[in-house]
């Protein structure tokens, strides 16, 4: 008897087959050319310039602890909507009670500006008015 | 046969994946030629009648490329990626209902590979993982632009997975079930979820289009200023399976979103017209098809119509506008069946 994930894992297993076929007839008819200049990162044409795995910022990280809650709390939003229907307003109530407790956390990521990311400021550039060419001839003359 | 269920499940995903593989092949054409006609270009016409064996020639073209591995990448994390990547992208449609039942040589069929009890977590759970596919492929290509593009994709994906879920509780609400034959059969008639939860809908389908990187999201691969992100080292039949798990998912993201909010295979007229079983079976399945044309289409005609966000824009539309919209969708939800009740 196979079960439902029985046959979700057979699936994987033929995607797999598929995947593997076509990278081994790849790695057989594909020339095999290197040098040492080709095996080099892409940086635009030029030499790579110091280690490639930088320091980022710090927002991704506050992003991805943001998230773990936020999930979490989907996931025990999951069970509560399939018995909704039979549990009433009960289960609307006590899940008020849990959404408001983490809207508050919500909120106060918000104010503190976790969400906020760098806006490019867009730097316009000022011209300089340059006067009519015949008020300047008549400058010219007056002087 | 000793044990037709078996043989009959063997088949079933051997079909559906020759069929998919060879519509995201199709699907890559078509994107081609749409794009081509919206900029008022011919697009690819001469491999066979209209260009109809340009994908074969791309396959062809992919598979005979070197592959080129950067020095001082790390080698099996680089070839790891992609294959996680198309395996994640073709095992989400494993519980995707195309059709109902139809009887073939005697034998009653189900038209699903498996109908897990926890379809929707399954979905959620498999879209997860396929971040790990971009971002590892960010992190072992050891350049800073594929770095800077995984981190990008990695944190773009995760804020919208949270809109993601949210939109669908409303559904789960209404269905009183996580299977999603149930939520399809929930739907018959003209009580398609599109009509009754229109912002989950519209949610559903903006977090989509940012789950897959297609165009108004596409950041993680910004050619400006990215020159491809997270795929720049990769050449080859590898480039292909990124490139083929992208349109995969565009697939995959196409039938979720029609088994969720369109219906699925149900047609209302359909079932009047007293056809026998067998054609009724071949006409949902033509009908699920069809809707899913329909989304793709939609999916390719935004991607070349309409222009990239900005980072903080799109983190911003994530995180301020889509959550909060989201959870306010999930509580007048909870009310209006509370009245109803």
């Amino acid at each position: 008897m196979l079960t439902e994930f029985g046959r979700v894992f057979i699936f994987l297993i033929i995607g797999a087959i598929f995947v593997a076929g076509g990278l081994i007839t790849a790695w057989l008819v594909r020339p095999h050319r290197w040098y040492p200049g080709k095996l080099t990162s892409y940086e635009c044409g030029e030499e790579p310039v110091g280690d490639s795995w930088v320091r980022f910022n710090i927002r991704f990280y506050v992003v991805a602890l943001i998230f773990l809650i936020f999930d979490v709390e989907i996931v025990f939003l999951f069970p509560w909507a399939v018995v909704y229907q039979k549990l009433g307003l009960y289960a609307f109530i006590e899940m008020m009670i849990f959404l408001a407790i983490l809207l508050v956390g919500y909120a106060y990521v918000w104010g503190k500006g976790d969400l906020d990311w760098d806006k490019p400021t867009p730097h316009i550039p000022v011209i300089k008015k340059q006067k009519p060419v015949e008020q300047a001839y008549a400058e010219e003359v007056t002087v | 046969m000793r044990n037709p269920e078996m043989f009959i499940s063997l088949i079933k995903i051997v079909v559906v994946l020759v069929i998919m593989l060879t519509a995201v092949a199709y699907i890559v054409l078509l994107e081609r030629r749409l794009a081509a006609a919206i900029q008022n270009r011919i697009g690819p016409n001469r491999v066979g009648w209209q260009g109809f064996l340009q994908p074969l020639a791309d396959v062809l073209k992919l598979v005979l490329k070197e592959d080129i591995v950067p020095k001082s990448a790390n080698k099996f994390i680089h070839d790891l990626a992609p294959v996680i990547s198309i395996s994640v992208a073709l095992t989400t449609f494993a519980v995707v209902p195309f059709g109902d039942h139809i009887t073939l040589f005697g034998q009653n069929i189900k038209l699903q590979i498996a109908s897990v009890n926890v379809g929707i977590l399954y979905i959620l759970a498999l879209t997860s993982l396929g971040v790990y596919g971009v971002t590892l492929s960010g992190w072992a290509s050891n350049n800073k632009y594929s770095l800077l593009g995984g981190l990008r994709s990695s944190a773009q994906m995760i804020s919208y997975e949270l809109a993601m879920g949210l939109s669908i509780i409303g559904v789960v609400m209404l269905a009183g079930s996580l299977e999603l034959d149930k939520i399809v059969q929930a739907q018959a008639g003209w009580k398609w979820n599109i009509f009754l939860q229109p912002i989950g809908f519209i949610t559903f389908v903006v977090a989509a289009f940012a789950e897959t990187n297609r165009l108004p999201f596409d950041l993680p691969e910004a050619e400006p200023e990215l020159v491809a992100g997270y795929h720049t080292e990769y050449s080859g039949l590898k480039f292909g399976l990124f490139y083929l798990s992208e349109y995969a998912n565009m697939l995959t993201s196409c039938a979720i979103i029609t088994t969720l909010f369109l219906g699925g295979w149900q047609l209302p007229f359909l079932d009047g017209l007293g056809l026998p079983d067998f054609w009724l079976s071949l006409f949902h399945v033509g009908a699920f098809c069809l809707k899913v044309g329909v989304v793709l289409l939609f999916f390719i005609v935004i991607r070349w119509t309409i222009p990239r966000f900005r980072y903080d824009q799109l983190m911003n539309l994530g995180w301020k506008v889509m959550l909060p919209l989201t959870i306010a969708n999930l509580l007048a939800t909870g009310f209006v069946i509370l009245l109803f009740e």
